[in-house]
């Protein structure tokens, strides 16, 4: 079997635990020891990717090229990715990244949407980037619509495919499900990114694995939306457990999650942020099916407005929200809270 | 008074949409609906209707000789041809499409300026929701950056505005600087395939100078969002403008009229309600005008 490639999200997708305030320096420090601890592919920028720093889903500490370049800067084996959504990030967001050296371009649309992906992957192919094709909440629709989306994408020339059960809604029989058939439908590999809200991120990244994923997301301490993503280090001692063989070092993977923990309490603005935890409000997020990036605006918006964050979860799960509809999260919690 | 002789080209969904709302226009009379294919069902309907059609485009509009003014309803590079033509020939061109030959217009923040022109471009879809709003905020207090995210259902998506979705961002968020008189802005687009289809649903965040009279704000917006109510019925702030830290947010949701699109699909209707909105005022100037040059 082949060497599993670990691709860490944790200066991506944590941004979402920390209202994306990770600073320059942590994520200059952060991605050195992941690129020591041998992990290949290491995502930065903000939670919903290039170009999402905004008043909608949260402006980050730093513009985005400060990000990179602190990313950038700081690693040697390791290949800087950017995550990038159409309609967020532009082909112009494509080239500054690319002219600032990162190397991998993972452009993302709700698992339905592939179509407006086509120019970007075509760009991250013509600057010759690894060019992934990623759907993000996957679990919203069928196995065989995921199928035809993976394939317009591997058409565009994706070179490989991940899959993110964004809301971690999944359980391990349906993650394996999704994967064998993508899989027996192109010719690319395919990855897995996990989220916890129902305690199977990593039984689900797993399962993914033994169905044959070639690329596999995690997170140090589980930074990411929702109830957090498959922690990266609880994920690669599950990995030697099982025999699957990485490059990721298991000391120096641990030693990374503890330069996160020890630059988080360095940081003022980040000294009170709670780990990201399993919790009634993420559990409900899963079980409803509505995106991780939502977790704190949904506490943020029950606090400001008086009302039960379970109500409003459901009532998100109902409108069938993808990911970057934050709006509605203010706009069902004053309905709730009866302002408007 | 005489009703001014128009044309839509293009007999897709929106040109189809069009060809429904001229119907009911009390300034303007619908002389053709120019397509390119035979077999297309907007044609077949503007048959059914009574209307005159033809099969090659703007050829049967140039041969018609009577036509004042067209809709633009095809693609942008089909526009980009179709332009120099349309000039040439005196025609008014009303632009639906990307191409942006002519200024963009917003009927209610900036068309009076533009009555010179020959052709003017409807922008888009989220900037005829959300560049009003911007402009009325802008009006009571400077506006220093907008942000606009504009949700649509997946299916009112064609496939031009899926492929092009960067084209979509940019210009919404230009004329968001340009007409709504924002100093920097950032447009966002969203594609939900929920079933049944979401109506299109915008918000729009505004960052003003503080302190800032939250009452004179949402007056300004919600009389235009009044005006916009007499062209678009299904135009509705859901969320009434309020101050949340340094910014101003805004929801509004638009609902079509059901013409010939589906009421979820107020993206199409709000751009085509604007064009016949747009060519009703031009027709009213163009009117004056002959009446000046007759004595």
């Amino acid at each position: 079997m082949a060497k599993l490639t670990v691709v860490d999200v944790t200066l991506r997708d944590g941004n979402h635990t920390v209202r994306q305030q990770f600073t320059p320096e942590l994520m200059s420090r952060v991605a050195a020891a992941l690129d020591a601890a041998g992990v290949a592919i290491i995502e930065v920028g903000h939670g919903d990717g290039t170009g999402g720093s905004s008043i909608h889903v949260g402006r980050t500490a730093a513009p985005n090229d400060q990000l990179i370049k602190a990313v950038v800067s700081s690693i040697k084996k390791a290949k800087a990715s950017i995550f990038l959504i159409p309609g967020f990030g532009t082909m112009d967001d494509l080239q500054q990244c690319y002219d600032l050296g990162v190397t991998v371009a993972r452009v993302a649309c709700h698992c339905t949407e592939a179509d407006t992906t086509e120019q970007h992957i075509q760009l991250a192919r013509s600057l010759d980037m690894l060019a992934v094709g990623y759907l993000i909440s996957f679990g919203m629709t069928s196995v065989q619509r995921i199928v035809e989306e993976a394939k317009k994408m591997e058409s565009y020339g994706a070179q490989y495919i991940n899959l993110a059960d964004s809301q971690g809604y999944l359980v391990p029989h349906q993650v394996r499900e999704y994967v064998t058939a993508v899989l027996n439908a192109v010719k690319i590999p395919v990855g897995f990114h996990a989220h916890n809200n129902l305690g199977c991120s990593i039984g689900n990244s797993l399962a993914a694995i033994e169905a044959g994923a070639a690329y596999v997301d995690g997170s140090l301490k589980g930074f990411g939306g929702g109830a957090g993503n498959a922690q990266t280090e609880t994920l690669v001692a599950a990995l030697k457990t099982g025999g699957f063989e990485t490059d990721v070092d298991l000391f120096g993977i641990l030693d990374a999650a503890d330069i996160l923990v020890e630059e988080i309490k360095k940081q003022p603005s980040l000294a009170n942020v709670p780990m990201p935890t399993v919790d009634n409000d993420s559990i409900l997020m899963g079980y409803a099916c509505v995106y991780g990036g939502y977790i704190q605006p949904v506490k943020r918006a029950a606090q400001e407005y008086g009302c039960d964050p379970r109500e409003l979860v459901l009532r998100l799960g109902a409108r069938k929200v993808v990911a970057a509809q934050e709006d509605v999260v203010i706009e069902e919690a004053r309905r709730l809270a009866g302002k408007a | 008074m005489a009703k001014l002789s128009v044309a839509v080209l293009g007999s897709g969904n929106i040109g189809t949409d069009l060809m429904y709302k001229l119907r009911r226009s009390t300034l303007l009379e619908l002389k053709m609906v120019a397509g390119i294919d035979p077999a297309s069902e907007g044609l077949a309907l503007a048959r059914k209707l009574g209307f005159e059609t033809c099969t090659d485009g703007i050829e049967g509009i140039l041969r018609n000789g009577k036509i004042r003014m067209v809709f633009d309803a095809t693609s942008a590079k089909a526009h980009l041809a179709h332009a120099p033509r349309l000039k040439a020939a005196g025609i008014f061109a009303v632009d639906l499409t990307p191409a942006a030959v002519g200024p963009g217009v917003i009927p209610v923040v900036n068309l009076e300026q533009y009555s010179a022109e020959s052709n003017v471009n409807l922008v888009s879809c989220g900037a005829q929701a959300t560049v009003p709003i911007v402009a009325a905020i802008n009006k009571i207090s400077p506006v220093q950056y907008a942000e606009t995210v504009s949700t649509i259902a997946s299916l009112s998506a064609g496939p031009g505005t899926r492929r092009n979705i960067d084209e979509f961002t940019r210009t919404t968020a230009r004329s968001v600087r340009e007409i709504g008189g924002a100093k920097q802005s950032k447009s966002i687009i969203v594609l939900n395939p929920a079933d049944p289809p979401i109506i299109m649903r915008n918000t729009v965040y505004a960052v003003v100078e503080l302190p800032v009279d939250e009452k004179r704000i949402r007056d300004s917006v919600m009389a235009v969002a009044e005006k916009i109510k007499s062209y678009v019925p299904g135009y509705t702030v859901t969320v009434e403008p309020f101050l949340d830290g340094d910014h101003i947010t805004t929801c509004i949701e638009v609902t079509g009229a059901g013409d010939y699109l589906a009421p979820y699909a107020g993206n199409l209707d709000i751009i085509t309600a604007a064009a016949v909105n747009v060519a009703e005022r031009y027709a009213g100037i163009i009117s004056k005008e002959r009446m000046a040059t007759n004595g």
